[in-house]
């Protein structure tokens, strides 16, 4: 049975992180649920000494049993304030297993990535201040499929991320590992030493990968240190730096590496700041330091091996595109903080499934302690350490504040595209900028030829929107069913989060692509009437805005199936537009 | 405490280093937001400048960290102690105080000691973060994602200068005034205008773009991690320089003089910009200020104001969201017009 080099690629990389946990940062494992990944995970327990903790962190956690706070129940033996340590402090010195951190809460992401940064954690709740070491690796479980990815702000902290998905039962292996090795490793990993050309070849060949963060080439530093440490070196050695960089920064590329042209393999900025055009990119070519190219470029190469075909042609292809795709889209997804804001509490009796506010009850209640326990001496019988009477009790009150996302649908298709996509886009970004104030959210659908796509997942960052809406192409049919589909969609799974969506459909309303792709005006009119009905069931607050310059009564027609307000606006600019949707979602 | 990496040894990032200088020099210029990438070292360095930041003088046992110089704004406590003949003084690091985002709103402004009410039943008042960052910093890291009813509480507090605590039947106001200072990433949201308003001087982080800052951040960098002790013994001579030239600056700043001609220029600029109300115009002055303290300059001259402008402006700029061209340029275009 031949052994795919990935595949023992993937099991280095469980030693190198079992030598160094917090160095390394940890592992990302994007991989479904199966017994490739539980095979990888138990060569990583092999690897971990088994007297140091191994925690898991479930997808729901509470605030309070991550960071810690007040232990009630020794709180209340004791008659004094008792700490109980949360999930981050125990997990110090030992490995976090997330799972499922691609819909890990963004509250989640904060902590952890807040608590690795510090290697501690700060607590200031319920009464008590405390500060706790939590030093660990963090292996963070990530099962999204597609456009689903764990938090950016984790991923980037995360040294090695392995696609486990690539591999069949069949192409793995049980890999002894000696855990004496990995302590031996573990005991050399400060002696280890790293020259100066060696720090220059790896950041050298992270900015020809087109990767921005300065977390990437430190990890793949790190990874270096743990693999020269691993294999018994004294000091860092060309393949321990070719390893670190096929398993550190291989997976972060954002562009196809040029080895033969270093010079030009420098990352495009992000997005192109005006002002630092001409002069800096002087400087840096007069300033860019004598390095060893060689070792820039062997690196490279390690780097483009450990790359699959596709995705080279897939990088080679959108060059830059695709991390501006990436960026930050997974703190979006989990952007829902939806228990409502606490409004502080009242003295109140427990029913209809109201929460009792703990400490708050146990701090109206403490005052009176001596004075009940002076009477309850007197009354005689058996006393608890705390005595809480009904008095005391204080329910939390949450004030519910229901978010409005506004979907912006936007017909993409024929001559007027262009136009109606330009106000769109400034009215959404009218609206963003307004709605910051209220905390409120925008997003956008644009549909043409036979698909509709979410060009801009709901969201209330004006700078997101702003980079997602550049330049969006225009043009062909009008798949009006397809793009209200999406719509419904998306209005739904707002709706199950107890959020408010309204439903903007800036179109002509003449249909001509049928719900199946095929083209045909009156089966296409058929679909999308059948579509809008969706929102009238679903009594979800929609505007039809129609735009044509002759308005006709297609739109009027379909607008009413959706039960939504129609609006005829010819020539409609952005602040025309945000105006309007203004008003109809203030009068939802 | 971990030990934190050197402020004088971050490599780059003039502009916020620069603001949170002056933010030490003078703390009425009023808090540094530091908006921008992932890993451009913004916690690291709100981390380091407690470290550097020369010592303060307190009441010795006060835990509002009142001021001995400063005795008609004592606390109450300090007051009843003042009454009975001089305080003791000591001194002390200045607090900076990490704001954690999980943080409960009686940890905030203090609330009733639950211990000494458990142990003894006395209604005793247990200070707060807001108390422990009195005369200091108070740090939110990923300021946009801070729940909103403690920002609301933080604008209370930082507008009036005191907390007043009115819950569990206790009653008690001390003052707070702290420096704001707050970082986070566009990418996750935006701040509310109100809260971005609080903040003197806003600065845009990047990572650095050139090869070799790059690679000298992760040499450093590697250095601090694998022997931190040696690291920070190498850079302690440019930490001592770095804060001298603080506490300096601090005594020169009343003799900083502003020339009228430089406060109409500063009003102009504003008034192209349409920055809303005063508070642009005060901040850029103080900032101009503590910039010309800590460059030994006893004028403030049109050079402090054109490179302190944009950090102490940007964020006052009413948000036209049709004009693709971000605030920065939009201060940096002013700039040219008015002082040409």
């Amino acid at each position: 049975m031949s052994i795919s080099l990935a595949w023992s690629d993937a099991v280095t990389a469980a030693q190198l992180f079992a030598v160094d946990p917090v160095g390394t940062g940890g592992v990302l494992l994007r991989s479904r649920a199966g017994p490739v990944r539980d095979r990888w995970l138990a060569t990583l327990r092999a690897a971990l000494p088994p007297d140091r903790p191994y925690r898991n962190l479930p997808l729901h956690i509470a605030d309070g049993r991550l960071l810690g706070g007040l232990d009630l129940s020794a709180t209340l033996l004791a008659g004094r304030p008792v700490a109980e340590r949360g999930l981050l402090a125990e997990a110090d010195g030992g490995v976090l297993v997330v799972a499922m951190a691609e819909r890990m809460q963004s509250s989640t992401n904060v902590y952890l990535t807040a608590a690795m940064d510090a290697q501690e954690t700060a607590v200031e709740r319920d009464g008590l201040s405390l500060r706790m070491p939590a030093r660990f690796g963090v292996v963070a479980l990530d099962e999204g499929l597609e456009d689903e990815f764990a938090p950016a702000g984790l991923r980037d902290r995360l040294g090695f991320h392995l696609d486990l998905d690539q591999f069949a039962w069949r192409d793995t292996e049980d890999f002894p590992v000696e855990l004496d090795d990995i302590l031996a490793a573990r005991a050399r990993l400060p002696s280890i030493k790293v020259e100066s050309a060696q720090i220059e070849a790896i950041c050298t060949a992270a900015a020809a990968l087109g990767i921005i963060s300065l977390r990437a080439p430190l990890l793949a530093l790190r990874a270096a240190r743990a693999s020269a440490a691993l294999f018994d070196r004294v000091a860092i050695e060309q393949d321990d730096i070719t390893l670190a960089a096929r398993l550190v920064l291989a997976p972060r590329a954002t562009v196809f590496p040029q080895a033969d042209q270093p010079d030009q393999a420098e990352p495009p900025p992000p997005e192109p700041p005006p002002e630092d055009n001409s002069e800096e990119n002087n400087d840096q070519e007069q300033q860019t330091p004598d390095i060893d190219k060689a070792l820039d470029e062997v690196i490279l190469a390690a780097v483009k091996a450990a790359m699959p075909p596709g995705v080279l042609e897939a990088l080679r292809a959108s060059a830059g595109r695709s991390r501006a795709r990436s960026a930050g889209k997974a703190g979006e997804l989990q952007k829902s903080k939806k228990r409502g804001r606490p409004t502080g509490s009242v003295r109140g009796e427990l029913r209809d499934g109201s929460k009792l506010n703990v400490i708050e009850t146990l701090r109206a209640a403490a005052p009176w302690q001596p004075l009940r326990r002076r009477q309850a001496e007197v009354m005689g019988g058996g006393r608890p350490r705390i005595l809480v009477e009904k008095d005391d009790f204080r329910i939390a009150r949450f004030k519910q504040r229901t978010e409005t996302i506004t979907i912006f649908v936007v017909d993409a298709s024929g001559s007027a595209a262009l136009h109606r996509l330009a106000e769109a886009k400034g009215a959404v970004e009218l609206l963003l900028a307004d709605c910051y104030v209220r905390r409120d959210q925008v997003a956008m659908i644009a549909f043409r030829g036979s698909i509709a796509e979410i060009l801009l997942p709901p969201t209330r960052s004006l700078a997101r929107a702003k980079r997602s809406l550049a330049g969006l192409p225009g043009g062909g049919g009008t798949p009006l069913a397809a793009g209200l589909d999406a719509a419904f969609m998306l209005a739904d799974s707002i709706k199950r989060k107890g959020q408010t969506p309204t439903v903007i459909v800036l179109t002509d309303g003449r249909a001509n692509i049928a719900r199946d792709g095929a083209p045909g005006r009156p089966k296409a009119e058929e679909d999308a009437n059948a579509s809008a009905r969706q929102f009238r069931v679903a009594a979800i607050n929609s505007v039809v805005i129609d735009m044509s310059p002759r308005p006709g009564p297609q739109a009027a027609a379909f607008a009413k199936e959706m039960d939504a307000r129609y609006l005829p606006l010819p020539h409609a600019d952005a602040t025309v537009l945000a105006q309007a949707v203004t008003a109809a979602t203030r009068a939802a | 405490m971990a030990t934190v990496f050197p402020f004088s040894a971050i490599v780059g990032q003039e502009e916020m280093k620069l603001a949170l200088l002056i933010a030490a020099i003078d703390q009425k210029v009023g808090g540094v937001l530091a908006f921008g990438d992932r890993g451009a070292g913004k916690s690291t360095a709100v981390r380091a400048l407690a470290a550097l930041l020369p010592k303060m003088k307190v009441v010795v046992g006060c835990r509002y960290n009142c001021d001995p110089d400063l005795p008609e704004r004592f606390c109450e406590e300090c007051k009843e102690k003042a009454k009975h003949g001089k305080v003791k003084t000591a001194q002390v690091p200045v607090p900076v105080v990490d704001l954690p985002l999980g943080a409960t709103e009686d940890r905030v402004v203090g609330a009733l000691d639950l211990e000494r009410a458990l142990a003894k039943g006395e209604k005793a008042f247990e200070p707060g973060l807001l108390a422990r960052a009195h005369r200091g910093f108070l740090y939110i890291d990923e300021a946009n994602l801070l729940e909103d009813h403690l920002v609301d509480l933080l604008l209370d507090v930082a507008a009036s200068g005191e907390n007043v605590v009115e819950r569990e039947g206790l009653s008690i106001r001390h003052p707070a005034r702290f420096v704001l200072v707050g970082t986070g990433n566009p990418e996750e949201g935006e701040l509310r205008p109100q809260l971005l308003d609080r903040f003197g001087m806003s600065v845009e982080v990047k990572t650095p773009d050139t090869l070799p800052e790059r690679i000298e951040v992760v040499r450093r960098r590697d250095a601090f991690e694998s022997d931190s002790a040696g690291f920070l013994e190498a850079w302690s001579k440019e930490e001592a320089k770095l804060r001298r030239k603080i506490t300096q600056a601090k005594d020169r700043l009343p003799d900083v003089s502003v020339p009228d001609a430089a406060l109409e220029r500063a009003a102009k600029l504003c008034m192209t910009l349409g920055t809303d109300g005063l508070r642009g115009e005060l901040t850029l002055m103080r900032a101009a200020r503590a910039l010309a303290a800590l460059e030994h300059d006893k004028i403030v001259t049109d050079d402090h104001l054109k490179r302190i402008a944009p950090s102490a402006l940007r964020h006052r700029l009413r948000r036209n969201p049709l004009d693709d061209a971000g605030s920065s340029v939009r201060v940096d275009r002013a700039i040219a017009e008015i002082f040409g």
